[in-house]
């Protein structure tokens, strides 16, 4: 389809101009929705929080408090932006850029049903890894642009975190590739055909436990959220950030929720295939959703307990994290990596039909 | 001039631009972050070259990782800047016979007599199926699988050997350490004891009456 529109401007526009204006489109499809996604995601979260605790949630802002996500918007963009005395005024604006735009940039290579991705690289995997590799600096010159101690402390910890447990999601994502033969993602989910039996969540499920607990530590969600310990360093590295300033880094940490979700779903639960494939009456009975229906409501299900675990745990103490990211989630993965590896060269297992 | 060529030229300025930064500015914090900025412009000319997973492995262990840790380093040192530049001239001679030098001699490695299209020939243009991976896969597996194992336990030898260099274990008088796998077993029976005791009834106190002033 963009390609038809691609040789349409090309008709009457530079050919750099028809392709540049293509891009921008192609980004815009891609960004939109899940911009709308995140705003959802923050209603939700307010709400299933809320139930949770037996309470209401949002409720006043339109009806059931649909709203309220809008209403936050305006009143972050709205809100003044203060930059703290000697502070870096250049590196301060340019650490939330520096959050959000590998948190887009990555949706380039994901497939929302088959053949409908942006970008179809055979190095998917590994150019989800380098982009979301970037998103460490937001975090570590949002801290230091700040001047502030709280902040540096809560870059230090945050920074130390995120590259710690995406050792363990590369090697996670390791064992995916071993048995799928590929780093682009629509093959791994055309890898996962035949029912819920052939996903990689059963042969893989350690690793779709390290990987999602990662994802976890990844997009600082509670247990996991020590780079904002409200009661040890204020807010964190985004503790001089105000306004829309600090409504990008939120937003950042939402897309990204998304995308761990999305990439957890491709992964190991089959991502827009049906659970039912195989299965005489249900899979006739369940024909009629569509392909990205599926990969919608595993990602919705995902989502939900990224929130079901904030509303469960409390915060994990900082050594013990740094504990669990080194001492049992990579041995964990390294093992694993193994155990596939022997299966895969002794034609071992259940994903060979 | 193509689409591609446009994006290799702003790729390749972005590279130079940043690597000079890198040894102008001022600020070490500032001179690590141009010079990820130089790692990821590098890392998209190569991927213009059909490399792309160098070009994203590039990133993923130069910028993800080594440069994350570089900057600790650097943001943590308090480094007196005017101080650092005390007698920086005094040594401008030498440093300046050294530079030349050095160009000379990467000049006549890396000059363009031994560079361009003549000596080299025309780079070979793969199709849209080609994958980098592979092709860098097959033969550090197969032809150089020994050179590759002998690599890697290089590193694995640095690594044990950079902990062993810096752990520094006390005795447990001087230091007071954490049993974590003890903490983390820990039950609430552990902690907490229950105490079963009369309930104590307080006397009213005397109401006190209200200053006035």
């Amino acid at each position: 389809m963009f390609d038809a529109i691609q040789a349409f401007l090309s008709t009457f526009l530079f050919d750099w101009l028809a392709i540049v204006i293509t891009l921008v489109i192609q980004a815009l499809v891609v960004i939109l929705p899940i911009m709308i996604t995140v705003m959802l995601l923050t209603y939700a979260e307010r709400k299933v929080i809320g139930y949770m605790q037996v309470r209401m949630g949002p409720n006043r802002v339109g009806p059931g408090g649909w709203f309220q996500p809008i209403a936050d918007a305006i009143k972050l963009m709205t809100k003044e932006v203060i930059f703290p005395r000697q502070s870096n005024k250049f590196l301060f604006i340019v650490a939330p850029v520096l959050s959000i735009a590998p948190a887009v940039a990555v949706w380039a290579v994901i497939p929302f049903s088959p053949e409908v991705v942006v970008s179809d690289i055979n190095a998917g995997i590994l150019y989800i890894l380098a982009v979301s590799s970037i998103l460490v600096y937001g975090t570590i010159i949002a801290g230091w642009a700040s001047n502030s101690k709280y902040a540096f402390l809560g870059a230090l910890r945050g920074s130390a975190q995120k590259i710690s447990y995406e050792i363990a999601m590369g090697f996670a994502l390791v064992t995916v590739l071993m048995i799928a033969g590929s780093m682009n993602l629509s093959e791994i989910v055309a890898g996962q055909q035949g029912g819920i039996l052939n996903w990689y969540l059963l042969p893989l499920l350690p690793m779709f436990v390290v990987y999602f607990l990662s994802g976890l530590a990844e997009t600082n969600r509670t247990p996991f959220d020590i780079v904002e310990g409200e009661a040890e360093i204020v807010a964190g590295f985004h503790v001089e950030y105000s306004g829309m300033t600090f409504g990008v880094f939120m937003l950042a940490e939402y897309a990204m929720m998304i995308l761990i979700s999305f990439m957890t779903a491709i992964m190991f639960l089959g991502g827009w295939l049906s659970p039912f494939e195989g299965i005489p009456v249900l899979e006739t009975l369940f024909a009629w959703v569509p392909a990205f229906g599926w990969l919608a409501f595993k990602v919705s299900f995902l989502l939900f307990v990224f929130l079901w675990l904030r509303a469960t745990f409390p915060r994990y103490r900082y050594d013990q994290l740094m504990r669990l990211g080194w001492k049992v989630l990579i041995p964990v993965t390294i093992v694993w990596v193994f155990v596939v590896g022997a299966m895969q060269y002794f034609k071992f297992g259940p994903w060979f039909n | 001039m193509t689409f591609e060529q446009f994006i290799f030229y702003v790729l390749a300025a972005m590279a130079v631009v940043s690597g000079f930064m890198v040894i102008t500015v001022r600020n070490p914090v500032k001179a690590a972050l141009w010079l990820v900025l130089a790692f990821i412009s590098t890392a998209g000319v190569w991927i213009m070259a059909q490399a792309e997973f160098l070009g994203l492995v590039l990133i993923l262990v130069y910028v993800g990782a080594v440069m994350v840790l570089f900057l600790f380093v650097v943001m943590m040192l308090d480094i007196n800047l005017a101080k650092l530049k005390e007698g920086f001239t005094r040594y401008l001679s030498l440093g300046a016979i050294a530079a030349i030098a050095t160009f000379g001699m990467m000049y006549m490695v890396l000059g363009p007599a031994h560079f361009g299209l003549e000596v080299t020939g025309a780079p070979v243009v793969h199709g849209p199926d080609y994958s980098n991976t592979a092709a860098i896969a097959v033969p550090l597996y197969t032809t150089h699988a020994y050179a590759f194992v002998l690599a890697a336990v290089l590193l694995l030898v640095g690594i044990v050997a950079a902990i062993a260099l810096t752990i520094r274990r006390r005795a447990p008088k001087e230091v007071l350490y954490q049993n974590i796998d003890k903490q983390v077993k820990t039950q609430a029976s552990d902690r907490l004891r229950m105490v079963k005791m009369e309930a104590v009834v307080e006397k009213d106190l005397p109401e006190k009456e209200e200053e006035s002033k």
